[in-house]
């Protein structure tokens, strides 16, 4: 499985990565302090990373027929290469809206949004991101080897390459003997492993994933979750996920964004303090720890205050 | 193992309809009243002398005899089969122009919105415009085109106005077919920065082969019918539409014949329908989305 994890892309200076690797370890250590940094100029060429998303007084109104809807109001996020974080709340909170911002399909009404340090617009050309939808969105006429492939074919990435990368992928998500099947002959789950396998072609080092477990039943969705975690891990991607289910935040998230509608806005985050590097398996969903943290990201959906230090001020 | 039974039957019950309706005929034929079924003034049902509805077996029989009873003439079929496969020709030709001129219509008003409010209406109103009104407008204009020693055939004008039939499902079967993605994969392409082209080649027209398919089916038909039709119109005296009018002529003094451009016609049409459908054939993988 080791030559599966894809080496970081080449970003200038080495000491960058040694950071990339040294803010995933430390994940749930410092995770507050960091979040306060945000003055430091996020494409100095010698300082620390960029983060991989960072997110400043972002304001989103959709005009409607009925008038401006406010989507997002003033929302601050920064999210730290490799890191997990999930975005939750009722539906109409701006979560997606957040989600689709970031990845430039929606133009914010003001604020600004940067991914490792440039514009979304700039990291999109860049494909720094790999995306998933809650329909895997696979084009029917193409195998499960070609559907992977697709951002690779459109990017000019050789055949050979292609195949290469493929049978990685495939074999990342457990397809392998698959890879020649059409869309129509495999289940949701399969469908949907294909999905995140073709957001992870280009190796991206950040996953934007909007409920993409959303349309699973609850047996493929717990599966699919121990094996969303095993992948990011391998990838050191970031990820962004968005989702309406309580403990599956919990269960993947190394902190939780929890967010409330009319305006759409962060009211909490709750770092679960699991770790990176912790397994998440069914031992997981069975520790009392788990079940706080169940609880902690309800009662800041309920609007109940929350503990001190499992809350970021804003 | 099923499916190929389901095929044989599907076969057989072609042939029994074909079987049926001739049944039909020589069965009314024989114990319908020569001058056929009159409620008050009103003919509803044809004569069954020999002269309105030959026996089939006559029919069939003509199609072996000679055209005319001048000394060397060729075979009935043989005449009916040259003049089918010139319309063929002729057909295929305002079919390749009419799909190329609707997919490029469907592509311009895919990409501008403006082009699709603009376009699509006065589409729909030229086929309110019947053939025979501007057939011999653009054979008057056809003749007054020559391009150096190149002299703009009459077929041409043939497949020019089978053509107008042509285009019309292909521009907007195409259309709604280029519109048919579904929103997850265009913004898929906008995240991969996929231009227009690029989203073009493997979103949009892969999507657009189901709607294509039945629609390049209606230009075939409409191909067929515009390309007899413009042959009768402006006059073109090697087609199977021609044939049909001269050989009607001739109805009074040797029945079965008139009919045998009839059955040209109808193979005409049927190896159309069969070319068509090996171009679903060709394309059957991008047909996976109906099954989804």
């Amino acid at each position: 499985m080791t030559e599966t994890t894809p080496v970081p892309p080449v970003e200038g200076p080495v000491e960058h990565s040694a950071h990339d690797d040294a803010s995933t370890a430390a994940d749930d250590v410092g995770r507050a302090a960091s979040a306060t940094e945000v003055a430091v100029p996020a494409a100095a060429p010698f300082g620390p990373p960029p983060p991989a998303v960072l997110v400043t007084g972002l304001t989103k109104r959709f005009g409607t027929r009925k008038g401006a809807v406010h989507a997002l109001q003033d929302v601050e996020l920064r999210v730290e290469p490799g890191e997990f974080v999930s975005l939750i709340g009722p539906s109409g909170c701006g979560k997606s809206t957040l989600m689709r911002l970031i990845a430039d399909l929606e133009k914010p009404t003001s604020g600004s949004i940067e991914v490792f340090g440039k514009t979304v617009k700039q990291a999109r050309a860049d494909q720094d991101y790999g995306i998933a939808f809650q329909q895997a969105g696979l084009l029917p006429w193409r195998t499960v080897a070609a559907n992977i492939a697709l951002p690779l074919e459109l990017h000019g990435v050789s055949r050979k390459e292609r195949r290469e990368r493929v049978s990685e992928l495939a074999e990342m998500v457990g397809l392998t003997d698959f890879v020649k099947h059409h869309p129509d002959q495999l289940s949701g789950g399969m469908q949907q492993r294909v999905a995140i396998a073709r957001s992870l072609a280009e190796q991206p080092r950040l996953l934007l994933m909007d409920e993409p477990f959303g349309a699973l039943d609850e047996m493929t969705r717990e599966r699919m979750q121990g094996e969303l975690s095993r992948i990011a891990r391998e990838t050191g991607a970031a990820v962004v996920f968005v989702t309406h289910s309580i403990p599956e935040a919990v269960f993947l998230s190394d902190r939780v964004v929890v967010m409330s509608p009319r305006p759409g806005r962060i009211t909490g985050i709750v770092e679960t303090g699991i770790g990176a590097d912790a397994a998440r398996d069914e031992a997981l969903r069975e520790n009392p720890a788990f079940f706080a943290k169940v609880t902690e990201v309800r009662e800041a959906l309920h609007g109940v205050p929350v503990a001190e230090g499992g809350r970021e001020a804003r | 193992m099923a499916r190929g039974v389901r095929r044989v039957w599907t076969a057989l019950l072609g042939l029994l309809g074909l079987v049926a309706v001739g049944a039909i005929w020589e069965g009314y034929k024989a114990i319908g009243p020569d001058d056929g079924v009159l409620i008050g003034e009103t003919r509803v049902l044809p004569r069954t002398t020999d002269l309105a509805m030959p026996h089939l077996l006559d029919m069939v029989r003509r199609l072996g005899e000679p055209v005319t009873s001048a000394p060397g003439a060729e075979p009935l079929w043989r005449a009916v089969y040259d003049a089918a496969s010139t319309s063929f020709g002729i057909a295929a030709v305002g079919w390749l122009v009419g799909v190329t001129v609707g997919l490029l219509l469907a592509l311009l008003m895919q990409r501008i919105r403006l082009a699709e409010y603009g376009l699509l209406p006065w589409i729909v109103l030229s086929q309110t415009v019947p053939l025979i009104a501007f057939a011999p407008v653009v054979r008057r204009w056809g003749n007054q085109i020559e391009i150096g020693t190149w002299e703009w055939p009459p077929w041409l004008s043939v497949a020019l106005i089978a053509s107008y039939l042509a285009f019309f499902p292909v521009a907007v079967g195409a259309l709604r077919g280029l519109q048919s993605p579904a929103r997850i994969h265009t913004e898929l392409m906008h995240t991969y920065s996929a231009g227009w082209w690029a989203t073009l080649r493997s979103v949009r027209l892969p999507a657009a082969v189901p709607h294509l398919l039945p629609a390049l089916r209606l230009a075939a038909a409409g191909a067929v019918v515009g390309t007899v039709v413009a042959e009768v119109s402006i006059v073109y005296p090697d087609g199977i539409g021609r044939q049909l009018i001269t050989f009607a002529g001739q109805a009074s003094g040797d029945p079965a014949k008139a009919w045998a451009p009839i059955f040209g016609a109808v193979a005409l049409g049927l190896v159309a329908a069969v070319a068509v459908s090996l171009i679903g054939l060709l394309l059957r993988n991008y047909r996976r989305g109906e099954a989804l």
